[in-house]
Formats: C-alpha cells, structure tokens, sequence
C-alpha cells in the first residue's frame, strides 16, 4: 500500500542519486591525471560545465570556494566535490541558457537592431563587460562567429550552427 | 543623480551587463563542453591503440609457450611450427654479404628514380629528398646497399652515444616518426637539413602505422651516412620486426618491393639490431626511446653486445632458450614451475620487473598472481591447440610426448648456461625501449604494453644523481601538443607525428638544445585542412574517428555484451537501465573509458531512461556488416582477433608473398580458432576457404581475403575501393561459438 510506494519511491531516488555520482565521477576522472583522486583546480569549471552546468565565472567562484581546501593546494579532491556537485545537479542549478534567451541577449547588444553585431563591437562587450573573455577565447570565437564575406556577426545564425553542434 | 534619464541610462547599461554575461557564461560552457569531448577522445584512441598492443604480447606468448612444449609428433607438425617459428641466427659478415647480394639486383634502363654511389655525399641525400618528393621510389639494389653501409656504419658505434653542443652550436632532437614523410619534410623545412653546423638526434620509432617508414628510413640512413658525426639514431621499440609484422612496415615494405621485399626485410633485421640505444649529450642530457626502470644500469647498458637482441617482447626464437624451455616442461605441464625467475619469453609477462628489488611485498605477489595467470591461460589454449591441431596422415601419433626428440649439441649446452646474464641484458633493453613513466613513486610492470615498466619519479630522480644528469628525453607516447614534460621537469617526451591518431588530433613537436641545454620546442601540424578548421570542427572530426573505433570495438564484443546486458535485465524486459549499461560495457571491454561521458554519442534512442540493447546493438552491426551471409558470431570474432589474424597469416607467411598453401590455410585457422577459444568444424573453415578464390596452385591469397572481411586498414581514398570489392558467396557456415 502506501509504504510500499514510499519504498519504491525511495529505491528509484537513491538509483537516481547513485546514477548522479557516478556521472560526476566519471567526469572527474577525466581530469585526474595522476589517478589519485584530484584534479587542478583550473580544470574544475570544465568538469562542471560538461556535467551540464552553466554557471557564470562568479557562481564558479561560489562554488570552488566550498570544495577549496582550507589551505588551498591547487588541487580539488573527489572527497569533497562530489557531495557538493551532486547537491548542484538534484537543485538542477545552473541550468543552461534556452536558446530564446541567448537570442535576446545579443538582441540587447545590437543596439541598431540591424540583426547581426559588427566584429567589433562584439569584441568590444566581450572582452570588456560583464565577465571579460581572455584574447584566445575572443579569438576562439570570433573563428566561428564572424562571417568572412561581411565581417560582422549574424548572431541568429551563429546561434543555429552552435545549437545543432551541440545536439 | 536621480533623474530619470540616467536611471534608464543605468537600467539600459544593466541589461547590457546582464546580456554580456549571459553569452559569455553560455560561451565558456561551450568551449567546456569541447574540451571534455577532445579529452574523451584522446582517452578513446589512447586506450585501444594499447589494448592492441597486448593482443600482441598476448599472441606472443602464446606462440612462445607452444615453441617450449609443443613437441611436434610427426614431420608435418614439425615443418608447420618450424617454419612459423624460424630460428634466428645472428649473421655474420659474411653471411650478410651473401644474404644482401645488391650486385645481383640490376638496374633496369627504364629507372628514372635516383641513383647512389658509395661512399655517399650530400648531394645523394638531397636528390633522395626531391625523388620521394616527386613520390618516386629508390630502386631495390640502392635501397640493400645502402642498408648494407648503414649496418657497416652502426656495427662501429657503442651502445650509447656521446654528443657534445660544443661541435655544433644546437643538437636537435625528433621523436617518434612513425611512418610519416609529412612530418620529416615539414622539421627539415622548418629547421634545415642534416648538416656540420646542425645536428640531429632521431629518437626511435621511424616506421610502422604510417605509409612511408620505408621513405623515412632512407633518408635518415642516407644523412646518417653523410654526416655521421651530426646524425644520430637511436632504437625504438618499433625497430623489431616482430612488431613490424602487425603494424604495417612489414607490409608497407612487400608492396612497394615486390621482388626483393624479402631480402630487403631481412637485411633491415639485421640493421634494427645495429642500431645504437642511447645518445647522452655533454654527459648530462640522455635521450634514450621509452625510459627507465629502477634496475637500469648505464655501465652494463654500455657494455652489452646489443645486436644480439633482435626482437623484443614476447617471442625470442633462439635454439637455446627453446633447450632451457624443455626442463620447465613437466613442471609447467602440471600446473606448477618456477615463479617469478623465469626465461624471458616463456609464459610470464616478458620484460617485467621479476627481479625481487626493492618493491613491497604487495606487488611481488600481484607480479606472481599475473604471471600464474598468464600461465594457466597460455596452458588451456595449448590444451585447446592440442586437441585442434590434428594431422590426418599420421594417425598413430595421437599422443605428444613431453619428450622431445631433438638432440642437443655442444653449442646449445653452452649457450644454455649464458642464457641467465644474456637474460638481464635483454630486459635493460626492454626497459629502456618500452618504459613509460607514471606520476606516482615506484616502479611496476608496464602491463599495458607488455613490456618494460612503469617508472615514478623516484625512478628518474635516482639514475639522474647516479650518474649526474640534468634531465631524460625519451618519445614513444603521443602528445597533444608534441611535448611534455613531467617528473618535475626532469622527463621530456618529444614526439614527432603529428596528426597520429587523426588528422586534427595532436601536433608534431622537435626540441633543439644549445650549449645552455634549455630546451627550446617548435611545434607544427603536417596537414593543410587541419589549419582552416575551427577548433570545433577539428575536434568533431577527430572524434568521429574515435568513435568509429570504439562502435567496431563494441560490435565485436556483441556476444559478451549480449550476456552482460542480460545479467542486468533480470525481468526479461529487453531493456536495462542506461547507468548500468555503462557498467555493463567497461566489465566486457575493460578499456577504461569514461563511458557516461560517451554515452551520448554511443546511445541513440532511449525510453524512461532505459535501452533496448539488443536493436542498439543490432544497429552497431549494421554499420559494420560487410558480408551479410557469414554467421554474425564469426564476423565478431574476426572483429575482435583481426589484427592477430593477420599477424598469425604474415607468421605462416614466412616468404612474404602474400600466398599461404590451403593446408597451411586451414592449419592456420584451427591454431587461430583453439586460441580465440571458438569452436570451428571442418566445414566451417572449408566454406571460408572456398569464399577465396584460391585456384593458384592451391595458395590462398590472403591479402584478398583480409580484404574481403574489410580486415586491413583503409585509408580515407582507400574505403571507396574497398566498398567496391565483390562480396564472395558462401552458402552456410557450419560453425559455432559460445554465447
């Protein structure tokens, strides 16, 4: 009767929680080089964010800041970030940008709303608003986004490509 | 202020904020995502290039065992296992003269290729460049007289060679080659030729898996010859011709010398061996192929008679080792023998670290835990083989007796009792050709390739001090970026192939080193497409490669996956649930991959989180499906086994022409099938056989059939010819295995 279905329900949440860890753990791995359980502490925004993560640089800082060790070391260990990551995913915090958002996000940008931003102003809120890119990941993106024949970013289109890549 | 305007100026100016960090947040998240796809790729290539290289030790010390106790009992038996296992014999000159025999070998009026003339000069060298440029081919009687000079050559210099930066200003150092020309025109063209004022360290590893080893080889055995105090080579521990036989040079080398392959091959044996295996510079930087273990020792590296150790791991064919093999027989037969002091290639893992050193106790006894493992498993299969192996024409002798019937003279009892120091010997040159260093402190078996070890940084630290070094150079693993450094700066790895596992995986990198002995690195990447792609499209593309590897490896697994799956669907649902199907695919495949991580791009279609697995893994077949008609079960295993397969036919083949007899054929088959563990009737390897067209003096060509079960490798331009090829009818396979 009605234990019965909370003991199920209990069984499927715990396969659930145990599904989780295993997917952070695997994640972790690839990052632990010297197969001791630790990763850079520079390499901990990557796991996050293909664990399927989007936080910004500041929720990361957030977050480091739970697992950092009192004194910190460089390294993060599994220890300690598995209970927090596996807290994050069951929130379903951070969830990642829809893609109507994104649009009107460069929407804002384009002040002229002529539907696409010229290469520099791009650069220009990129690198100096809200959390600045570093040149290798403005030129990283300006590979992709910028169109050769026009020299400006067509943004809507942009946000296609990106988006089906991705699936 | 407090006016309205600057308020929505401040409103107008949040938003924007807001939008900028909006994008980049999404951005970085992208670029993460990359990152982990290219990182799981990496592990993909990295973890079935090396789970192929323990197919190859495994075969090797299946081959050993049954060299030891496999005595054969009739005249067929003994021709088919004496002719798979030729002996090796260490050639003397004079032999080698009669062996390399170039002045037979004419020159055709009609060779437009160039021509060498002895003592070679700088010129030579340089038209050799342009010819393979113009992709001519050096013509075979230049091609043994060169191997003939550059053996001459290497016979003069020690094991170890000692360089200074003070001749010339800045010694450059290349790693592993592989078969690649791209690469070696790109270092040249980057950082000039061979010559008095810049020297050249190559550091093993010229040929295999890429399609020009035999082009690389020429040129540096050419510049070798020329500048033979600015060009130094060391061995690699694909300079073996063992090896050779699965990778690719073997076969590189038949197809483009048709006729005199062979002599060609077995000149080469005998250069391999000459060729030196460390270079030491100003008596502090040594560069050296794989690494070190904890029992290398310099001195006695020095002293050794190098040329003795033709092959590595695995199979050694020397008639004495196959005398001392004999005493153990008995022994060995009933289950017990000797642990942990054994020959070097009877059935414990070759080149290990045996001797009781200073490891703990923990690892001693998981040494002896593997190499009784290895024992018993080696021990069926010769059990399987025995039972297998029948020879119609001699119906008597169904018993093998552990006696063997072969005399031993005078020279093989002598030989007998140096076999302990020439055993020690042989692993100082494993270690230091196969090695690869670990993070953590220690040294243990290197149990992924087979050979050598796994050395710490304690390792390192300790030959650096003894003999007061700065820092190793070695190659023998791929690198992203073409280097890396690691044991605190104390180890560089430098490898030379870029774009090894796929165009777009990794670069190529050399390292040039002056007077100061500061490394200074050039990285490049050998391919024009590589560089327009964006690193979202490199990455894809690499990937999907990987990916293909890694569903083959997957269909040719079917069967054991099909338990495994099941194991987990108790209910009989025909579904599991998608986190244990990452469980269930790491116990049947062991690669150790981050399967959750791979999910995504394996699995498909799911319903509530849970997979059909069978139509998941009929959808894997599909794809690799090439002849419908053969038994599923036995194109899985040919999957699986393929590149033994090959090996064991090139073995057989001990001419190299690409021809084995039917009976050799169907011998060939049963060996193979007793030690795949399948079961094969008559009639199953007979339909195989008639699917071949074999009607040349009862020969099979066997490259027709490798090809017919798409079991070489293809290029991307050779798959279009591959798919053309006709598909061999066969009415039913009458053969069956487990699962």
């Amino acid at each position: 009767g009605e234990e019965e279905k909370d003991g199920q329900q209990e069984e499927q949440l715990f396969s659930i929680i145990a599904d989780i860890q295993k997917k952070i753990t695997d994640a972790f791995e690839v990052f632990d080089h010297e197969c001791n359980k630790t990763v850079d502490v520079r390499e901990i925004g990557t796991i996050i964010r293909s664990l399927g993560c989007c936080p910004s640089e500041g929720d990361l800082h957030d977050m480091l800041a739970e697992v950092e060790e009192e004194e910190p070391t460089g390294y993060i260990r599994l220890e300690k970030f598995l209970p927090m990551m596996t807290k994050v995913l069951m929130e379903r915090r951070y969830r990642p940008v829809p893609e109507d958002v994104l649009l009107r996000a460069f929407e804002v940008l384009d002040a002229n709303k002529c539907g696409h931003l010229t290469k520099e102003e791009l650069v220009k809120y990129m690198t100096e608003e809200g959390e600045p890119f570093t040149q290798e990941e403005m030129e990283e993106m300006l590979s992709a986004a910028v169109d050769p024949e026009t020299n400006t970013v067509r943004y809507r289109d942009y946000i296609t490509m990106m988006v089906v890549d991705e699936s | 202020g407090g006016s309205p305007q600057s308020g929505r100026a401040r409103l107008a100016y949040k938003n924007v904020l807001r939008a900028a960090v909006l994008i980049q947040r999404w951005y970085r998240r992208y670029v993460a995502r990359l990152e982990m796809r290219r990182r799981c790729t990496w592990r993909i290539f990295q973890s079935i290039e090396y789970s192929c290289e323990q197919d190859q030790i495994k075969l090797h010390n299946f081959f050993s065992y049954l060299m030891d106790h496999f005595t054969p009992s009739s005249s067929k038996e003994r021709d088919f296992i004496s002719r798979m296992l030729t002996e090796e014999e260490s050639y003397k000159d004079t032999e080698v003269e009669k062996l390399c025999d170039y002045e037979s070998v004419e020159v055709p009026d009609s060779y437009t290729g160039p021509h060498l003339s002895f003592p070679l000069l700088p010129d030579h060298a340089t038209a050799l460049l342009e010819a393979f440029k113009q992709k001519q081919q050096l013509h075979a009687r230049y091609v043994l007289k060169l191997l003939h000079e550059t053996r001459k050559h290497l016979m003069q210099l020690p094991n170890i060679n000692h360089i200074s930066t003070c001749y010339s200003e800045e010694i450059t150092v290349c790693g592993d080659l592989h078969g690649r020309l791209d690469d070696l025109f790109l270092i040249f063209y980057k950082n000039g030729l061979p010559s008095p004022e810049k020297s050249y360290v190559f550091n093993g590893d010229f040929v295999d898996r890429g399609k020009q080893s035999v082009e690389i080889l020429i040129i540096l055995f050419a510049f070798l010859l020329v500048y033979p105090k600015e060009v130094h080579l060391n061995r690699g521990n694909h300079e073996d011709h063992m090896v050779n036989l699965r990778y690719g040079f073997t076969k590189e080398v038949m197809q483009k010398y048709k006729v005199h392959g062979k002599k060609i091959l077995k000149m080469l044996q005998n250069v391999f061996c000459w060729l030196p295996l460390a270079t030491l510079i100003d008596q502090k930087v040594l560069i050296l192929h794989g690494g070190v273990s904890d029992m290398t020792d310099l001195e006695l590296l020095a002293k050794i008679q190098r040329h003795k150790v033709q092959t590595l791991p695995g199979l050694r064919k020397t008639r004495h080792t196959r005398e001392k093999g004999r005493h153990m027989d008995s022994q060995a037969i009933n289950g017990e023998g000797p642990v942990g002091v054994d020959p070097p290639r009877s059935s414990s893992f070759p080149g290990s670290c045996l001797q009781p050193g200073p490891a703990s106790t923990a690892s001693m006894a998981s040494r002896m835990e593997l190499a009784q493992r290895v024992r018993q498993s080696v021990q069926e299969e010769l059990e399987n083989c025995r039972r297998q192996v029948e020879f119609s024409e001699t119906p008597g002798d169904k018993e093998l007796s552990c006696v063997s019937s072969v005399t031993v003279t005078e020279s093989e009892l002598e030989s007998c009792e140096t076999s302990e120091s020439s055993q020690e010997e042989w692993k100082q040159i494993v270690d230091i050709l196969w090695s690869d260093p670990m993070p953590q402190e220690g040294c243990k078996m290197n149990t992924v390739r087979g050979g050598g070890c796994y050395f710490g940084p304690d390792v390192t630290e300790k030959i650096l001090q003894k003999h007061s070094l700065q820092f190793l150079i070695r190659s023998h693993e791929c690198k992203q970026e073409g280097y890396e450094f690691c044991h605190n700066r104390k180890v560089l790895t430098i490898f030379s192939a870029s774009n090894y596992y796929e165009i777009g995986s990794n670069r190529g990198a050399y390292v040039k080193l002056g007077p100061d002995l500061i490394p200074h690195f050039v990285q490049y990447q050998a391919n024009k497409t590589a560089h327009t792609l964006t690193m979202r499209q490199r990455i894809s593309r690499v990937e999907e490669s990987a990916f293909r590897a890694l569903r083959e490896k997957l269909f040719a697994h079917t069967s054991d996956l099909i338990c495994a799956f099941k194991s987990y669907d108790q209910d009989e649902t025909g579904t599991i649930p998608l986190s244990d199907w990452a469980t269930a695919v790491e116990s049947v495949l062991q690669l150790g991959l981050p399967w959750r991580m791979l999910r995504p791009q394996l699995v498909c279609s799911t319903a509530g989180g849970r997979l059909e697995y069978k139509s998941w893994l009929d959808d894997l077949a599909v794809e690799q499906r090439s002849q419908e008609h053969i038994q599923s079960s036995l194109l899985e295993t040919i999957y699986r086994n393929r590149s033994n397969l090959e090996t064991i036919f090139r073995i057989i083949d001990s001419d190299h022409s690409g021809l084995i007899s039917f009976e050799e054929f169907h011998q060939t088959w049963k060996l193979f099938s007793s030690h795949m563990n399948i079961e094969l009737t008559d009639d199953g390897i007979n339909d195989l056989a008639r699917s071949i067209d074999f009607n040349k003096d009862g020969n099979i060509d066997f490259n027709e059939f490798l090809e017919a079960f798409r079991l070489l490798e293809h290029s991307h331009c050779d798959k279009k010819a591959a798919e053309l090829l006709p598909t061999p009818p066969i009415r039913h396979s009458s053969c069956k295995s487990p699962g």
